[in-house]
């Protein structure tokens, strides 16, 4: 291996800052909590150096709260935490999914449920991040599993944010959070940028909630003249509170239209030997790790292994999945909880299809035990 | 798989078994290697088991843990305890026999860390670094040169010098162990 001028020990929290950084985010309002703190840490130091603005704030509803109020400004927005602080920031990101305000929330996932085992890996929150909020939304969730991931998915999730006016949340653990690895990053005009949607037209004929164009109406920053009304209530093209189901169910309909109509750009995943596979991994995150070391193992000893490392983990990759298991009858699905994204591989292709490895210790799942799942079967 | 080296660095909150890890692997990746390197630690700011695992390759490494260590340094009684016999065959295991002294195995390298450092630059503190020097002499798996690039760098803000002489000490000792050895 040679080395690059650029390759550099990097940690995987500061690939997150250093990625929203790249991503042009001006913004940033949290509150420390193992182990995502080193995200606020790097962002505080950084954040001023290129003209940003970083504040600690009393509580994660206040950082979510000041996110959401800086992204209506304009600003590429984004706070970070952990479980407990996921819990108390579930109010608001139901508030910006309501009022399509694009954020980034970061969650790097610790041991729970409640205080848990703060500086113990898990990976618990997948659930919550799709769910969390009340009230029927879409919601986009991305999951790394090394830190040039974690760099790469930071960025994509700003871009996603910005292109479907929409909260998007970054799926750490404790694992790549913490981890350091060795790195090069993209140099700035390798990294591709999207801006939030705009309009010229004048402030007065503006509709913030307008289903035009695209299913993503232009959202115009306060401040630039553009007047209007933002409520967590259901509201009307404008931004009015309304009671008509006429109006009501047509914008539910759309905020759930402009994800699934994306999903080819929103879904991202590595996939490799799944055509000759007799057994298919899918795996996300820190597992994705020891699921990809148990796979070159198992192929050493002449098993046929297919293996799904999924990237977007919500919306949920149905289709892909389904299609990558569609000649299989043996699905492995290992992560650091009692079964979350396995209840969305069984909803997909079929309970008796899919062998659950399952761990909730505080400990990473070892490449021994998704091996003995795979020669269980073979 | 290209070989992988695994290394454990374990002690008590506070004795700078990270800090270790992330010099040593620092150290790699000026060498030209592929290197992971993880921790785990209690919720405690001092005390409690506190250890840093470093993975290095010439290839990829995916699962980013220690499997089952080549190179293990001990720098308490209960990681000692704990991680002592959880070395590979022909590996090495370097204790510090200020703070261990039952040790698994009578194969394992000890000397006084802690008070090299001590009687070396007066201050404790920088045992850990004592122990990567040792490490360095007696395993090669990284370069003196990237190992003391690494702590010029990366040594908390003012204790540049404070652990390069520790770091030289270690390296000193190790290479003298490694001498009588022979």
């Amino acid at each position: 291996m040679t080395t690059e001028p650029s390759a550099r020990l990097m940690q995987g929290d500061a690939a997150c800052a250093e990625g929203a950084i790249a991503a042009g985010c001006y913004f940033f309002a949290g509150y420390p909590i193992t182990p995502a703190t080193e995200i606020a840490e790097v962002l505080a130091r950084r954040l001023p150096q290129v003209g940003g603005r970083f504040i600690q704030m009393e509580d994660e509803i206040a950082s979510i709260a000041a996110v959401i109020g800086a992204a209506v400004g304009g600003a590429k927005a984004m706070t970070a935490t952990s479980g407990p602080g996921l819990s108390l920031m579930q109010e608001n990101i139901g508030y910006a999914a309501m009022t399509e305000i694009p954020c980034v929330i970061v969650d790097v996932q610790r041991l729970g449920p409640s205080t848990g085992r703060p500086t113990s890996p898990s990976q618990g929150d997948v659930m919550a991040a799709r769910w969390g909020a009340h009230g029927d939304h879409p919601i986009i969730a991305l999951c790394p599993s090394s830190v040039r991931e974690t760099f790469d998915l930071t960025v994509q999730a700003f871009n996603f944010a910005e292109l479907y006016r929409t909260p998007v949340i970054l799926l750490l653990d404790e694992v790549i959070g913490h981890m350091r690895e060795r790195v090069t990053l993209p140099s700035p005009e390798e990294i591709e940028l999207v801006e939030r949607p705009s309009t010229t037209v004048p402030p007065e004929w503006y509709k913030p909630y307008e289903n035009f164009p695209a299913d993503v109406p232009p959202l115009m920053p306060f401040g630039t003249g553009y007047r209007y009304h933002i409520t967590g209530l259901h509201h009307d093209e404008r931004g009015y509170p309304t009671n008509r189901s006429d109006e009501v169910q047509p914008w539910l309909d759309r905020i759930f239209r402009k994800i699934e109509r994306s999903l080819s750009e929103i879904l991202l995943y590595d996939a490799d030997g799944i055509e000759n596979a007799e057994t298919l991994i899918i795996a996300y995150g820190a597992t994705a790790r020891s699921a990809r070391y148990a796979v070159e193992k198992a192929r050493k000893r002449g098993r046929e292994v297919g293996f799904l490392a999924l990237k977007t983990l919500w919306p949920f990759p149905e289709e892909v999945v389904e299609h990558a298991a569609a000649r299989l009858h043996r699905v492995v699905v290992p992560e650091m909880n009692m079964g979350q994204i396995a209840l969305e591989v069984e909803r997909v292709i079929g309970r008796h299809k899919v062998r659950r490895v399952n761990r909730a210790d505080g400990e990473m799942i070892q490449p021994a035990q998704i091996l003995a799942a795979i020669e269980e079967w073979a | 798989m290209a070989r992988r080296y695994e290394v454990r660095l374990a002690g008590t909150g506070g004795q700078g078994a990270i800090l270790a890890g992330i010099l040593l692997a620092d150290a790699a990746i000026r060498d030209g290697k592929n290197v992971v390197q993880t921790q785990s630690y209690g919720p405690e700011a001092r005390g409690g088991a506190s250890r840093a695992e470093v993975v290095i390759s010439d290839g990829d490494i995916h699962y980013p843990k220690v499997l089952q260590s080549d190179i293990i340094l001990c720098m308490s009684q209960e990681a000692c305890d704990r991680y002592g016999g959880q070395i590979r065959e022909g590996g090495l295991l370097i204790l510090d026999q200020d703070h261990v002294s039952r040790a698994p195995t009578t194969r394992a390298v000890r000397a006084p860390l802690t008070s090299l450092a001590r009687q070396a630059t007066g201050r404790e503190i920088v045992a850990n670094v004592v122990g990567l020097g040792m490490l360095t002499a007696l395993t090669g798996i990284v370069s003196r040169e990237a190992m003391e690039a690494a702590v010029r760098d990366r040594a908390p803000k003012g204790t540049a010098d404070l652990n390069l002489k520790a770091l030289a000490v270690g390296f000193a000792e190790g290479e003298r162990i490694r001498r009588e050895a022979r």
